[in-house]
């Protein structure tokens, strides 16, 4: 059990007791349930399994080390900040699940709930927001549209002088924000395996068991391992793991950079994002500025981006904030997106019985985790949908029911 | 204050004293000090404080490693935090501060942190502060946040400029130390085109701060005379101040110059240069590393090869009574090289004969050292050398992995470099100054070769000296706290916690403990912690593994990153052909995408801009107004298929578009979604002109030049876009035809000989040359006219000239968007991306007889509902309300919920044709439901208000008035 | 990345727009396709870890469309050509 007493009690005898936070167990060669890769994805479902339907004979598969995906290597922001009836009441209980997070898994990832604000520069962008605004609160969540002498109060160092796009005013989400993102992966490994689930490492899977139509386990570089149930949740690299299963996806993979700069001082207060470029920021409990942009826009299956992106970037930041520019990038870094064609992602069974898919999650699929997790475990338990991630169907396409949020259509990298 | 530490000889002109000011009191130092050797000189040791702890911080190294000396540089828009006191080439009048306290630096009040050390060990925040829930927002984590951070932001905008550079070479060698400077002299002699960048201000690497003897002179001096010969040569380009901070693909590289602070101010501070280089040689060097013991953290205990370089090259003396611990060869020659300067060395520990430094004390700064006998030692200094760690790190930026060499007791570079790159001298892991600066000519000879030019090794005489550096990192036996990360205070303990908790993997440790995370990135801590992690699973260094070095190299600011593209630069405008002209008559500007346009024009007497807009309408549709529309996209289309080209490109037919006629035009994308509209004019059997919306301008022509090229090679058709090439002027309202008759030569414009959707080339005003087409985005009686841009300037002020009798207005694209909601064209607000055919009432146009892009798709059943949304036109029931665009529909007395939402109102304006708001929008089985009283519910803008559903078109349903 | 364009030599990526799978330029095409074949061209893709060959426009530059065929592991370009080569075009 974590508390400040065990703390204290710990710290005044050496720290010596403290216990591995999930065990490392060798794989079994049959369980209930498979799942593949141990991000953080991954681990919520094997975690709400076991909590909410009760099923504990489960191997969380991670090819490398636990979290070493895009849960270890995103921008960490939680917002529930969308438009579309099939996205935004899954991204409301996705919030939801973040609120009670770390009491339910009894680790603490600094959920900070300090605001996530969206830029506007024209009226049509206003006019956009607006819809947006009203569809957030239409389903529950939280959501201001502030004009700029309201966004001068939150963030005066803003440049609303001298602006190539001027600053109008902005949509904000109060409830939104930013968590620990690796504390997430950890807490939910923590609680699964308090549950019994066994978190296998540097096990990677190398092929499907198909018998018959059926998908009956996984072949790993740690022997064949067997189960009624094998859900892949491997997005970034979804289209290598479901051609093994002959299946061919709706995604790209595509590489997403972000930054952090040297601590500082705490200036910035949530999340802002610049809406006539491509530059958002937050300044993490440590103080680094922790920013980003747009994809890289071609294929890619290495995690590191190039110039140009992190050019437009801080030519995005200084042209919002110019009060940034002697803050120094510390680390850049480069993470695979699964890019789908309408840029929403897929929770669905596939042709294959007995195998699952989780995937498609494009470069917001950190705040999804809790939702993903909870609406996967159901899916797998029950064999139905839950209700708020019944659009996120593999063939949804195929009836021309795209949930696209920016209105691209099949183009993954304009997502 | 005198420079009580300074002591003979170095690189410094003892000539140009400086002064400068620290933590307010104003201090001195010499041209070639930087500001850490002018603060030592000083005898300044305590100069910040850690992170977590507040422990009292000195400077530990004398390179870009730095982990402790952070300091803010000036204050206001130049306040620069964070900045390496060892790295600030020192210039007169420079102020700093230290960093990261509250109250003076010697009494922190935040070092009561120091003595809960037991309590807020590694991963401490992830195991409490959850309970009760409301208490983690009020005050658990706003105390978090305010200890965060080292250095501030000072909030306001950086005024200095920055740029950037593009450079190309044949070679980019990366470091003048010994082994960068022979590799450039034998690349340069072979005559490669070579770029040598270096980040310290004084080229020639650990030469200026070892006493090397080099063809029988000091290195340093033989480093000057390199570095004279390479300045003298048309191919070499030998950049001081000059830090390559990453590695791109195919040869691409990032560097980052720095201007000599107090240099010419009207330079940029800084410029980030792009580097295109054939081949590149790494010779970034090593970095030293300390050793584990108890309170190994305390200011004065520093790198042996930082006590030589402040020493031999700043001519300072970092101590008076000086302890050596080492496990290699360089523990000897840094007592050897302070007792050449008359200082005391008290005690020459080396780790390899099991000798060691059992614990230390001295609050601000190091006073003693206790020996394993616990004896004590009083120094004021001590030296310390673990071995040195190859610079891996830009071998590594392409995901190349670092592997082990027990040899050197170090990471050196793995089998999977960067294209292009060699590693070579100590980067590589040799050490010995003879091999380094074979190494270097070596890999350049061979890389000259490989270009094909002829290559001469000449090496120079001199000697190596030994290193013999043993596996010997951690000498704590005793209980005290022995530091492994020096910024973010992460010692051995926390390493054993997490080890305890299964954080063993590489990565774990890291993020678990935050060891390397600081703005060192664990330059000199990293291999540190693998090897108290690898000790603690009884495994080897290689075993445990090593993270992977991501760039950049070292920080560089963001104003350097954005350059020149900040303010009113940060995206080009683009003005329209008449600009000059409004810009004279009174418009009032909006930025449109990149377009600069104007939004309406202001007369004397108007006091808001609706006043202007209304007349512009008003005005317009009583007699006639003039819009310059030159930005929508115009795509000129020529050839014999061009008219099946068009066929294939519009959902609607093309085929039969008689010559001198216009379409409407619906273009869809592939996935059958409405993408973009416009009218296209056929002017001959082969020759169309495309009109696109201003928006997706850019985008059609590149989806033509794909269907073109990549889909329909066959099909003879020629594309260009002709956008800037035409001024294009909307000329609207009951009197455009009599306005325009003047206007146009020799053309009749009756109805019958120039109808609605009729077009032609003719010439204007005697002889220009001219298009016109009779089209109307307004409803009403309309034509667009275009000029050669050059022109437009001219045409507009001649039309609004001959205007002059009709009353003839300016308009801008405010009363543009009133007039067009007026009659019901779908714009950006509607069409955006998301919005069929279908919603739009125009499912009919989509062909079914022909195949055209996103034909087949938009035909998929969820596509083309019958319950779908439909574009419908709103007018509030209370002709005083005001509309607001992005409101939602629900039915009168039902619940604002999701699950009731019956669509959204896309646009609004006040009409001053009808004197009340209208608004289009879309709605659920909107066609069914005119004459109905919904909810336009708004809770985050403008509340709700109830509005009645009619026709989009609020203005001359029948089209009476285009047609007239 | 730099994009060696077979007419005009050398070149930044950042001079191209990117467009994706070299397949989409295999479009089908008349009336009797059915939905199922242009779902499966337009929405799916085998997203190749690897050799993968993609479509480039020169769109600061000469408008050439271009099939590159790059590593998207290592990013490394093995090839690059004109999407539709005029060789057929020049003898008519």
């Amino acid at each position: 059990m974590h508390s400040a007493l065990r703390i204290i009690k710990e710290g005044l005898t050496g720290n010596k007791g403290w216990k591995p936070a999930w065990r490392k167990p060798d794989p079994r060669t049959q369980y209930d349930v498979i799942i593949i890769g141990g991000g953080g994805h991954g681990l919520a479902t094997a975690y709400y399994l076991a909590k909410e339907h009760g099923i504990t004979n489960i191997a969380v598969l991670e090819k490398g080390w636990l979290g070493g995906g895009n849960i270890g290597r995103n921008t960490t922001i939680i917002r529930s900040n969308y438009l579309l009836p099939g996205n935004q009441p899954f991204y409301e209980l996705s919030m939801k699940l973040w609120e009670g997070l770390e009491q339910d898994f009894n680790y603490n990832a600094m959920i900070s709930q300090r605001g996530v604000l969206n830029l506007f520069h024209s009226d049509g962008q206003r006019d956009a927001f607006v819809r947006r605004g009203n569809a957030m609160r239409l389903s529950g969540a939280d959501a201001q549209i502030l004009d700029a002498a309201a966004i001068r109060d939150i963030c005066p160092y803003l440049d609303y002088d001298n602006a190539r796009f001027p600053i109008k005013g902005g949509i904000r989400q109060p409830r939104g924000g930013t968590v620990r993102h690796d504390a997430v992966a950890w807490g939910y490994a923590r609680a699964a395996d308090r549950r019994g689930v066994d978190i296998i490492e540097n096990c990677e899977v190398t092929g499907f068991i198909m018998e018959n139509g059926h998908c009956l386990g996984v072949e790993t570089t740690r022997g064949t391992i067997r189960a009624a149930k094998t859900a892949a949740c491997v997005a970034g690299s979804s289209s290598k793991v479901m051609a093994m299963a002959g299946q061919r996806l709706p995604i790209e993979s595509h590489v997403l950079q972000a930054f952090v700069s040297e601590g500082l001082k705490p200036i910035i207060p949530g999340v802002i994002t610049f809406g006539a470029g491509h530059f958002y920021v937050s300044q993490s409990d440590k103080g680094g500025l922790v920013f980003g942009g747009d994809i890289d826009g071609y294929n890619s299956y290495a995690q590191r981006g190039n110039l140009p992106v992190l050019h437009d970037v801080c030519e995005g930041g200084m042209a919002i904030m110019p009060m940034i520019g002697r803050a120094r990038v510390l680390r850049m870094w480069g993470g695979i997106m699964d890019m789908s064609m309408d840029g929403s992602p897929f929770i669905d069974k596939t042709q294959t019985d007995g195998l699952f898919f989780n995937g498609g999650w494009c470069y917001g699929g950190f705040k999804a985790t809790p939702a993903s997790g909870f609406c996967y475990a159901h899916l797998i338990a029950t064999g139905r949908p839950h209700e708020v991630a019944q659009n996120y169907r593999l063939d949804r396409f195929l009836g021309g029911a795209a949930i696209d949020e920016k209105g691209q259509g099949a183009q993954p990298n304009l997502h | 204050m005198t420079q009580s530490e300074r002591i003979a000889g170095g690189l410094i002109n003892r000539s140009q004293k400086l002064t400068f000011t620290w933590n307010g009191t104003s201090l001195s130092g010499f041209e070639g000090d930087t500001l850490a050797s002018a603060l030592l000189a000083n005898g300044q040791h305590l100069v910040g404080r850690s992170f977590k702890y507040h422990r009292p911080r000195g400077i530990f190294s004398a390179g870009s490693e730095e982990p402790n000396a952070l300091v803010t540089l000036g204050s206001g828009a130049a306040q620069e935090p964070n900045t390496r006191a060892t790295m600030v080439e020192l210039a007169d009048q420079i102020t700093a501060q230290s960093q990261n306290h509250r109250g003076p630096l010697g009494w922190d009040l935040m070092t009561v942190n120091d003595l809960l050390s037991s309590f807020i060990g590694a991963g401490f925040y992830y195991k409490t502060f959850m309970w009760p829930r409301s208490f983690w927002e009020k005050v658990y984590e706003p105390v978090i946040r305010a200890s965060a951070g080292l250095g501030s932001l000072s909030g306001i905008a950086d005024d200095s400029s920055y740029d950037h550079g593009f450079l190309h070479c044949d070679l980019l060698i990366i470091g003048a130390g010994p082994a960068g400077l022979m590799a450039a002299l034998t690349a340069a002699r072979a005559g490669l085109q070579v770029i040598v960048a270096d980040e310290d201000f004084l080229p020639g690497g650990r030469l200026n701060a070892e006493m090397y003897q080099i063809d029988a002179m000091p290195g340093a001096a033989w480093a000057a005379e390199q570095v004279a010969e390479l300045a003298q040569m048309d191919n070499v380009r030998l950049m001081s101040r000059t830090t390559v901070y990453g590695a791109f693909d195919h040869g691409i590289y990032g560097a980052l110059e720095v201007a000599q602070p107090g240099s010419d101010s009207t330079k940029p501070r800084q410029i980030v240069w792009r580097i295109y280089t054939k081949r590149t040689i790494l010779a970034s060097g090593a970095t030293e590393r300390s050793m584990i013991f108890a309170n190994n953290d305390r200011p004065g205990i520093m790198q042996a090869g930082a006590v030589r370089s402040y020493v031999n090259r700043y001519g300072v003396g970092p101590g008076r009574h000086v302890a050596v611990l080492t496990n290699n060869d360089d523990g000897l020659r840094t007592a050897e090289d302070l007792r050449a300067k008359g200082i005391t060395v008290t005690a020459v520990l080396d780790a390899r004969k099991g000798e060691a430094v059992k614990n230390t004390f001295g609050r601000r700064r190091v006073s003693g050292i206790i020996l394993q006998d616990d004896t004590s030692l009083a120094v004021d200094c001590l030296a310390v050398s673990g071995g040195w760690s190859p610079n891996v790190h830009l071998s590594s930026h392409q995901r190349g992995r670092p592997v082990w060499d027990g040899d050197i007791a170090g990471f050196i570079p793995g089998a999977d470099q960067s294209p292009g790159m060699v590693v070579c001298g100590a980067a590589k892991g040799v050490f010995g100054l003879a091999a380094v600066l074979e190494s270097g000519a070596r890999v350049a000879g061979d890389i000259a070769t490989d270009l094909g030019c002829h290559a001469k090794i000449d090496l120079p005489d001199t000697s190596n000296e030994a290193v013999g550096t043993a596996p010997i990192f951690d000498l704590a036996a005793s209980k005290g706290r022995a530091w492994v990360d020096l910024q973010n205070d992460v010692t051995t303990k926390d390493i054993a916690i997490a080890q305890a908790e299964g954080f063993t993997a590489a990565e774990h440790m890291k993020r678990y403990t935050t060891l390397g995370m600081a703005t060192d990135q664990g330059k000199t801590a990293n291999v540190l912690g693998l090897a108290v992690m690898a000790n603690l699973q009884n495994q080897t260094i290689a075993e445990t593994g090593t993270t992977i070095f991501r760039p950049p190299y070292t920080p560089v600011s963001i104003g350097a990153l954005a350059g020149r593209a900040r303010g009113q630069n940060f995206r080009p405008k683009r003005l329209t052909p008449s600009h000059q002209w409004a810009r004279e008559n009174g418009a009032d500007f909006v930025e449109v995408g990149t377009w600069i346009r104007p939004q309406w024009y202001k007369r004397p007497g108007e006091k808001g801009w609706r006043d202007s807009v209304d007349r512009e309408v008003r005005m317009t549709r009583a007699s006639v107004g003039i819009c310059d529309v030159t930005t929508l996209g115009k795509i000129d289309i020529q050839g014999r298929n061009a008219a099946e080209f068009l066929n294939r490109i519009y959902a609607n037919p093309f085929l039969k578009v008689p010559v001198g006629k216009v379409r409407y035009g619906l273009m869809l994308r592939e996935d059958g979604v409405a993408y973009d509209d416009g009218t296209t004019a056929r002017l001959s059997e082969t020759h169309f002109i495309m009109t696109t919306t201003t928006a997706n301008a850019v985008t059609v022509f590149r989806n033509l030049e794909f269907a073109r090229q990549c889909l329909w090679p066959d099909l003879d058709v020629h594309l260009n876009s002709v956008t800037d090439a035409w001024a294009q002027f909307a000329v609207a309202g009951p009197n455009a035809r009599a306005l325009l008759s003047k206007v146009v030569d020799d053309l009749d414009l009756s109805n019958a000989a120039f109808p609605f959707m009729a077009c032609t080339d003719c010439t204007v005003f005697g002889g220009t040359l001219a298009r016109l087409f009779r089209i109307s985005f307004s409803g009403e009686l309309a034509y667009e006219v275009a000029v050669p841009s050059r022109y437009g300037n001219a045409m507009m002020a001649a039309l609004i000239k001959v205007g002059h009798d009709f009353d003839a207005v300016p308009y801008g694209t405010e009363a543009l968007s009133v007039m067009r909601i007026e009659k019901g064209h779908a714009a950006g607000n509607e069409l955006n991306g998301q919005t069929t055919a279908h919603m739009l009432s125009m499912g009919a146009m989509v062909s079914q007889k022909k195949d055209a892009i996103g034909t087949r798709l938009s035909q998929r059943p969820e596509m083309i509902r019958d319950d779908d949304l439909r574009l419908m036109g709103f007018r509030p029931v209370d002709g005083g309300d005001t509309l607001i665009a992005g409101a939602h529909f629900l039915t009168q007395g039902a619940d604002a919920s999701m699950a009731n939402d019956q669509g959204w109102m896309s646009s609004v304006a006040y009409s001053p044709s009808l004197g009340h708001a209208v608004g289009l929008g879309f709605l659920k089985r909107g066609a069914d439901r005119i004459g109905e009283t919904i909810v336009a519910h708004s809770p985050v803008r403008g509340g709700d208000i109830l509005v009645e559903v009619c026709s989009p078109h609020h203005i001359d349903p029948k089209g009476e008035r285009q047609r007239g | 990345m730099i994009i060696n364009h077979p007419r005009l030599g050398p070149r930044d990526s950042a001079e191209f727009v990117y467009k994706g799978d070299a397949g989409l330029i295999e479009r089908p095409f008349g009336t009797d396709t059915s939905i199922e074949q242009m779902h499966d061209y337009a929405y799916l893709r085998d997203n190749t870890a690897g050799a993968h060959r993609e479509l480039w426009y020169h769109e600061q530059g000469d408008r050439s469309w271009l099939i590159v065929t790059r590593d998207t592991v290592t990013h490394e370009i093995l090839d690059v050509a004109l999407a539709r080569p005029p060789a057929d075009k020049a003898t008519s």
